[in-house]
C-alpha cells in the first residue's frame, strides 16, 4: 500500500518553485543586479521592483536571484564533495573494517570536537576567502559526518544473508559495494544529503554574513543580509526578502529530507 | 566513580589529539609568525632574530608541548596584533560568551521539553502534520536572520534596547542579561525545534514498546506512564543530543555575537581571522573544542548515572 507523503510533495513543490526561479535567474533577470539607479533609492516593493530597491537604487529581486543562485550552487558542490568522499570512505571502512577503520573512526571522533561550521570558518579565514576556497573548506568539513553515516549503514548490512550469498557466488567487492549494498543504504544516505545541503546553505550564508566567505562582486545571500542589516531603518524589506529566501530554501529541502526519512521508516 | 575517572582520562587524551591536530594544521597553513609580523620588508636576519626571540626555532614537538601545557598555566602565547598575552585578551570575553551559551541552553530546555512531550501525543493525522511542519519550519530559520529580525522589531521599531550598546557584564549585569536575551532567542529558535523533534521521536519510539502497554493495561493513566516510565527511558538519548546542542550553540554564537555586536569570543575570533592574528585564532579554536569535548564527557558521565548498563560498555538497545 502506498501512503501519501505530504512532506515529500510539499518539499518538492517549494524546492521546485525556488529552483525554477534560480534557473531562470541564471539566464534572465528583470534588472542587472549590479546596475545602480534602476529606480529610486529605498523604493518599497512595487510592481516595477517586486522586492523594492536598496541604497544604490539596485533592484533587490534581481540581487536575490543572483545571490540565491550562487549560494545554492556552492552548497550543491559542497555536498557533492562531502557526500562522494564520505560515502567512499564510509563504504570501504564499513565493509572491510580492520585497523584502517579503527584509525579513521578515532580521527573522526577527534574532528567532531570542532563544530563543523566553525572549522570551515577558520579554514576559509586562514586561506583567504573566495568561492572555491569556501566550497573546498565546507566540502572537506562535511566529509566526516557523511563517512560516519555511510559507515554505519554499510557495516549494518555487511553480514546480512543476501550479501553473504553474493560473496559466496564470487562477486568482487566493488560489485558488492556498488550494486548490492549502495542501493540498500539510500534510505539513510538521501536524508543525510538533504541535511548536508541545508547545513551547507547555513554555513555558507553565515560565513558570507561575517564577511569571511564570498567577496563581492560574487553575490551571496549571507553577504546581502549583512548589507541589509545596515539599512534596516530605511529598507527593512531588503533583510526580510533575503532572509526569507534562505528560510524557504532550507525549509523546502528540509521537508524533502523529512519525507524521505519517513518513507525510509515505512519501507523498513 | 571509576567510570568517571576513566572518562576524564579519555578526555585528556582527546584534548591532546584535538589540540595537536589544530596546532599542526596552523603550523602548515599559516607559516611563520615572524614572517607575518615583519611583512615583506623583513630581511632574512631580522626574521631569524625574531624567531629566536619568540622561540620559533625550537623543534615542533617542544613548541607544541610548551603551548599545550600553557592551557593549564594560563600562558597560551602572545597576540601578534595587540602584542599582549592571549589570555588577557580572552579572559574578559569568556564570561560574556559563557553567559550567552547558558542563556540559550536554558531557553532551549525550558521551551522544548514541555512542547516536545506535548507534541509526542500525536503520531498520525492532521495534528501530527501540523506539529511536524511547524518544527520543520523553525528548524529552517538561521540564527543570524532571526537576529536581524529581532534587531529590527525590538531595537528599531519598538526601541526596547539600543543595538550595539552592550552594557558589559561587570557594569550592569542584569542589563547585559537582558541584552543577551535577544541573542539567546535567536540562537535558541532552530535548536528548540530540533530538540522538540528529537524528543518527540524518542518518546514515540518508547511508547510503542511493550512495557508501556503493560503499564496502561494495569490501570495507569497516560500522564503517569509518561512521567514515571517513558521519560526516564528517553533520557539517555536526550542528554546526548543536548550535549551536541551545546556544541552547536557555541558555533552559532560566533555569528550571532556579530549580529548583536556582543563583545564575546566569537567577535574576537572573527576579528582575529580578519587581522590574520593566528595565535589568537588557534587558541580560540582549541578552547572552543575543549569546551565541546568537556560537555561530551559530562553528558557521558550523567548518562552513566541514569543508565548504569552503559558502564559495561554495551550499547543501549
Amino acid at each position: 500500500m502506498k501512503k501519501r507523503n505530504g512532506y515529500l510533495t510539499a518539499g518538492y513543490i517549494l524546492t521546485g518553485i525556488i529552483a525554477v526561479f534560480v534557473i531562470v535567474g541564471f539566464f534572465w533577470k528583470p534588472y542587472d543586479p549590479t546596475a545602480m539607479m534602476t529606480g529610486p533609492k529605498f523604493d518599497p516593493p512595487s510592481l516595477q521592483h517586486i522586492m523594492g530597491t536598496d541604497n544604490f537604487g539596485r533592484d533587490i529581486f534581481s540581487r536575490v536571484l543572483e545571490g540565491a543562485g550562487s549560494t545554492i550552487l556552492i552548497s550543491i558542490c559542497t555536498v557533492m564533495i562531502g557526500a562522494v568522499a564520505g560515502t567512499v570512505i564510509g563504504a570501504l571502512t564499513g565493509y572491510f573494517g580492520g585497523i584502517v577503520d579503527e584509525v579513521l573512526m578515532r580521527l573522526n571522533d577527534a574532528l567532531t570536537a570542532f563544530p563543523s561550521v566553525l572549522l570551515a570558518l577558520v579554514i576559509v579565514g586562514v586561506t583567504g576567502g573566495g568561492k572555491y576556497n569556501v566550497i573546498l573548506a565546507l566540502g572537506i568539513v562535511f566529509i566526516p559526518s557523511f563517512a560516519r553515516v555511510t559507515r554505519t549503514a554499510f557495516a549494518s548490512i555487511r553480514d546480512v544473508n543476501y550479501i553473504k550469498s553474493v560473496r559466496l557466488m564470487g562477486a568482487n567487492p566493488l560489485r558488492i559495494l556498488l550494486v548490492h549494498m549502495l542501493p540498500n543504504t539510500l534510505s539513510v544516505l538521501l536524508p543525510a544529503i538533504t541535511i548536508g545541503f541545508n547545513n551547507a546553505v547555513l554555513a555558507e550564508a553565515s560565513m558570507s554574513y561575517l564577511g569571511i566567505g564570498i567577496h563581492p562582486p560574487d553575490a551571496s545571500l549571507g553577504y546581502m543580509l549583512s548589507e541589509a542589516q545596515g539599512m534596516l531603518r530605511l529598507a527593512p524589506w531588503y533583510a526580510l526578502f533575503t532572509g526569507g529566501v534562505i528560510v524557504a530554501v532550507i525549509f523546502g529541502v528540509g521537508l524533502i529530507g523529512e519525507g524521505l526519512q519517513r518513507r525510509g521508516k515505512e519501507t523498513l | 566513580m571509576k567510570y568517571a575517572v576513566k572518562r576524564i582520562f579519555m578526555l585528556l587524551c582527546t584534548m591532546v589529539i584535538v589540540s595537536f591536530l589544530a596546532f599542526a594544521a596552523f603550523e602548515l597553513i599559516s607559516g611563520s609568525a615572524a614572517d607575518t609580523m615583519l611583512g615583506t620588508q623583513g630581511t632574512a636576519e631580522e626574521i631569524a632574530a625574531l624567531e629566536e626571540q619568540m622561540g620559533l626555532n625550537r623543534p615542533f614537538l617542544t613548541r607544541y608541548f610548551d603551548w599545550f601545557f600553557g592551557f593549564f598555566t594560563g600562558d597560551i602565547g602572545t597576540s601578534l596584533r595587540y602584542n599582549q598575552p592571549i589570555w588577557q585578551l580572552i579572559a574578559p570575553k569568556l564570561g560574556v560568551t559563557l553567559c550567552l551559551s547558558i542563556l540559550s541552553f536554558m531557553l532551549i530546555i525550558v521551551v522544548s521539553i514541555p512542547l516536545g512531550v506535548r507534541s509526542s501525543r500525536y503520531n498520525t493525522g492532521v495534528k501530527d502534520g501540523l506539529w511536524s511542519s511547524i518544527t520543520q519550519f523553525f528548524m529552517a530559520v538561521p540564527p543570524f536572520f532571526t537576529g536581524v529580525l529581532l534587531t529590527w522589531i525590538f531595537s528599531i521599531v519598538l526601541h526596547w534596547y539600543n543595538h550595539g550598546q552592550f552594557p558589559g557584564l561587570k557594569e550592569n549585569f542584569w542589563g547585559s542579561v537582558g541584552y543577551l536575551m535577544y541573542a539567546a532567542i535567536a540562537i535558541a529558535i532552530p535548536r528548540i525545534a530540533m530538540t522538540m523533534k528529537m524528543l518527540r521521536s524518542t518518546i514515540q519510539n518508547e511508547l510503542s514498546k511493550g512495557y508501556v502497554r503493560t503499564a496502561i493495561s494495569r490501570g495507569n493513566d497516560r500522564p503517569k506512564v509518561l512521567s514515571r516510565h517513558v521519560l526516564k527511558n528517553s533520557l539517555v538519548p536526550v542528554v546526548t543530543f543536548l550535549a551536541q546542542t551545546m556544541a552547536e550553540i557555541v558555533a552559532a554564537s560566533v555569528v550571532v555575537e556579530q549580529v548583536f555586536a556582543i563583545p564575546g569570543l566569537g567577535r574576537l575570533l572573527v576579528a582575529s581571522i580578519a587581522d590574520r592574528d593566528f595565535p589568537v585564532v588557534l587558541a580560540l579554536v582549541v578552547i572552543l573544542a575543549f569546551w565541546v569535548v568537556f560537555i561530551g564527557m559530562l553528558a557521558d558521565i550523567i548518562n552513566q548515572y541514569i543508565d548504569p548498563r552503559l558502564k559495561l560498555g554495551g550499547d543501549r538497545k
